[in-house]
């Protein structure tokens, strides 16, 4: 072009543009930058080609690769489930009570319990086996209503609590509202509290709890695992420690459900979680 | 106001098509350090990775390894974990001020001398000089028509070319893993697909930046070159052209008088070498990368004709400014911009040192449970439960003896290693591992007056009594 105007201080092209009284200078860029340019709007058509790029209606194109995300990561999982086939196995022939003395097996299958744990037990015991107030026991405690030695807390969590299954865990305690007074079932409460060194000790609730508890709680009131009754000679109370919540239990009895896992869960998944749990830290 | 003040300019103008440079073979002090540099560099490059260091059995015995898939990089005597890879930022921090520092001294010794870029172009060009000849015979074998003596050559330089380019790449994989077996694996196909893949990338990139892309690279991709301006200060050395003293420049016959006219003969010799095609005369640019060959090709003619050499030397612009009136030059080292850069520079190298010097090599961490944050137990005693880590950095299996305090009457016990409640337990950690180890902690209630306390886990090394503390909190209602 015949009017390109120099800049006077660089000896440079000006482009002929202006803002606010600057001028820009052409620098031109290289040209093979732009051919870079080129090359890489080349390249993405050639992705169009190869992997899935267009939608349609219905369906999209799908490239001459064939390419999934979803494919991808489903054949991650079968390389991961090969993997773990060696480990399931052993896990399927040893009984609990061999795994958790195992220590590599015991690696594995507290690393599986844990995730089956967090998919099915978290919504009620809560993370860590925490538990909840108002019936959801804590699983990290050395207090069991059913044992923890591993192969009592296997069996609870495949046949469940109250579940409707035929070897489920189940256990009723009488409604005493319908046979003692109000007033008994208030001394009755004092003396449960006493045995964990809490409420009064008297001469009636000492009578009461030996006419009425003593069958299922035991002479000291430490329960029995057998029959799932709890320990009344501790700290932990399920359903609440003090002497209201006590009376309201011997009055009218609330009893929780836990479902059975056996069929929902594969043996071996089930194995994996009673070790997980067992290792929350009050294993027996 | 955006109004044009001329008509656009035709688009073509927008791009400049790149001139084809031919350096010019010239001799002399500063071409003799470019070789030197070279060498030196190349050595190093290719030779490092073959460096052997024992280490004892199970470690490897590279003296320098970067091990990604271990987690390990290894540094003669020194052995790095991830978590201190602020060794390596350290590092990285050293070489920027270095940069500085050097540029702020002696302009671009760097881009001239040292960098890979400098250093492989250079060797690059010598490459196709053996081949094609130098710059007249390069410029007439361009313009000559294909014939079967041309497409030899080129297909000689490509081959040449790409063999470097490979030698390059296939060097560079050698730091990642043991370079005698990698080399074995290699060559009877044996080695990952990474292998071969970075060895393909480094070998295409050596190819193109080094055979092609050349002072491109420095003048458009570079940012180096952008910044390096702030750097300077008129004492900084650069490649300077005494204008004072070569203008009016002009052609001059052997023993011809250089009365009232300048010493410059205009023979183009100092574009003629210049790797980045820069004519000098025009004072610092940003192209020029500071090579000093054109020094080196002045100084080659001022003699012929009876002139003082270094009409373009390697000197400063006070020092330019100085003898054009006549005034003695002083080379100044000593500024606040070179203090300040020695000073950052011997306090990151400093903190360094201590930190390599004084680092431990076991470490404890504890995670404490989120869930649950505490464990009420039948006996009304309250339970934390912790994940420990303890680090054994050594290349020996150790035993530590983990306590905790801070808790009176605090017991522990830790499943597979501790049944019993106990106040101390001993712990096996691998050589060059990590242990973890689920621990349990025990104590009254009443010991925590109602409230969180901190608790601190103390790892006693048991073979030379050093104790490492972590301190975490022990959680209660």
């Amino acid at each position: 072009m015949a009017n390109v105007e120099k800049d006077t201080v660089t000896g440079t092209d000006t482009t002929g543009h202006q803002w606010d009284g600057i001028k820009e200078l052409n620098n031109p860029l290289p040209r093979w930058w732009l051919y870079v340019l080129y090359a890489t709007i080349v390249w993405s058509v050639g992705y169009w080609v190869v992997y899935p790029a267009w939608p349609s209606l219905s369906s999209y194109t799908k490239g001459v690769l064939g390419y999934s995300s979803r494919a991808e990561m489903e054949k991650d999982v079968a390389a991961a489930r090969k993997a773990q086939e060696s480990w399931r196995a052993k896990l399927a022939a040893a009984p609990i009570a061999e795994i958790v003395k195992d220590k590599d097996l015991l690696v594995y299958a507290t690393a599986g319990g844990k995730a089956v744990f967090a998919e099915n037990c978290q919504p009620c015991h809560g993370a860590g086996g925490a538990g909840r107030p108002g019936g959801y026991p804590v699983l990290a405690d050395d207090d069991w209503l059913w044992g923890g030695a591993p192969e009592e807390i296997l069996a609870t969590v495949r046949f469940g609590v109250r579940s409707g299954h035929k070897d489920a865990r189940a256990s009723e305690m009488p409604r005493f509202g319908e046979q003692l007074k109000a007033d008994e079932i208030r001394v009755l409460a004092d003396h449960v509290l006493s045995l964990s060194g809490k409420g009064a000790k008297s001469d009636t609730g000492v009578k009461l709890f030996e006419e009425n508890c003593i069958a299922c709680h035991g002479d000291d009131g430490k329960g029995n695992k057998d029959l799932g009754t709890p320990n009344l000679a501790d700290g932990i109370w399920l359903l609440g420690g003090t002497r209201e919540t006590i009376a309201a239990q011997i009055a009218t009895p609330r009893h929780g459900v836990m479902p059975a896992w056996e069929g929902r869960l594969d043996p071996v998944a089930l194995k994996m979680v009673a070790a997980y749990i067992h290792a929350l830290g009050g294993g027996k | 106001m955006n109004e044009p003040s001329a008509v656009a300019t035709s688009s073509s103008l927008l791009y400049a098509a790149r001139e084809e440079i031919y350096p010019r073979k010239v001799k002399g002090t500063f071409r003799r350090l470019k070789w030197a540099a070279l060498i030196v560099l190349l050595g190093l490059y290719y030779g490092a990775p073959w460096l052997r260091w024992d280490r004892g059995a199970g470690a490897p015995d590279q003296a320098l390894l970067v091990d990604m898939p271990g987690r390990r990089a290894y540094f003669f005597m020194i052995e790095i974990w991830p978590q201190e890879v602020y060794y390596l930022t350290g590092l990285l921090i050293l070489a920027a001020i270095g940069l500085f520092l050097i540029t702020a001294l002696a302009g671009r010794v760097w881009c001239g001398f040292t960098c890979p870029q400098t250093v492989w172009t250079d060797l690059f060009m010598w490459v196709e000089r053996l081949i094609e000849g130098d710059r007249p015979a390069r410029m007439a074998l361009d313009r000559a028509p294909l014939s079967p003596a041309k497409a030899l050559k080129r297909t000689a330089k490509h081959l040449a070319w790409l063999g470097l380019a490979f030698a390059t790449g296939g060097a560079w994989i050698m730091y990642f893993a043991d370079a005698p077996t990698l080399l074995r694996e290699f060559f009877v196909g044996r080695a990952s697909a990474e292998v071969y893949g970075f060895t393909a990338l480094f070998t295409a990139t050596t190819y193109v930046l080094a055979g092609f892309a050349r002072e491109q690279v420095c003048i458009y991709m570079c940012p180096w070159p952008r910044i390096q301006g702030a750097m300077f200060d008129e004492h900084s050395l650069i490649v300077t052209y005494e204008d004072w003293r070569g203008e009016p420049r002009g052609g001059a016959k052997h023993g011809q008088s250089f009365e009232g006219r300048g010493h410059c003969v205009d023979c183009g010799l100092c574009v003629q070498v210049c790797p980045t095609g820069v004519d000098i005369r025009q004072g610092l640019q940003m192209a020029c990368i500071g090579c000093a060959l054109c020094v080196d090709a002045c100084n080659s003619i001022m003699p012929r004709f009876g002139l003082p050499k270094n009409l373009i030397a390697y000197d400063s612009i006070a020092n330019q400014a100085a003898r054009m009136k006549g005034d003695p030059p002083r080379v100044r080292w000593l500024r606040p911009r070179t203090v300040a850069y020695t000073a950052i520079l011997l306090v990151v190298g400093a903190a360094m040192a201590a930190g390599l010097v004084g680092r431990t090599r076991a470490e404890v961490h504890v995670i404490a449970d989120r869930a649950p944050l505490f464990v009420r137990l039948s006996d009304g005693d309250l339970r934390n439960g912790y994940t420990v880590k303890i680090l054994n950095m050594e290349r020996a299996d150790k035993e530590f003896r983990l306590e905790v305090a801070g808790i009176s009457g605090a017991t522990l016990t830790i499943p597979g290693f501790v049944a019993e409640e106990r106040t101390a337990a001993a712990l096996p950690v691998k050589a060059d591992s990590v242990g973890t180890f689920r621990v349990f902690v025990r104590a009254r209630p009443d010991r925590l007056e109602g409230r969180a306390r901190e608790i601190v886990f103390a790892a006693t090394d048991e073979s030379d009594g050093r104790a490492y503390r972590r301190a975490n909190v022990f959680n209660g209602p």
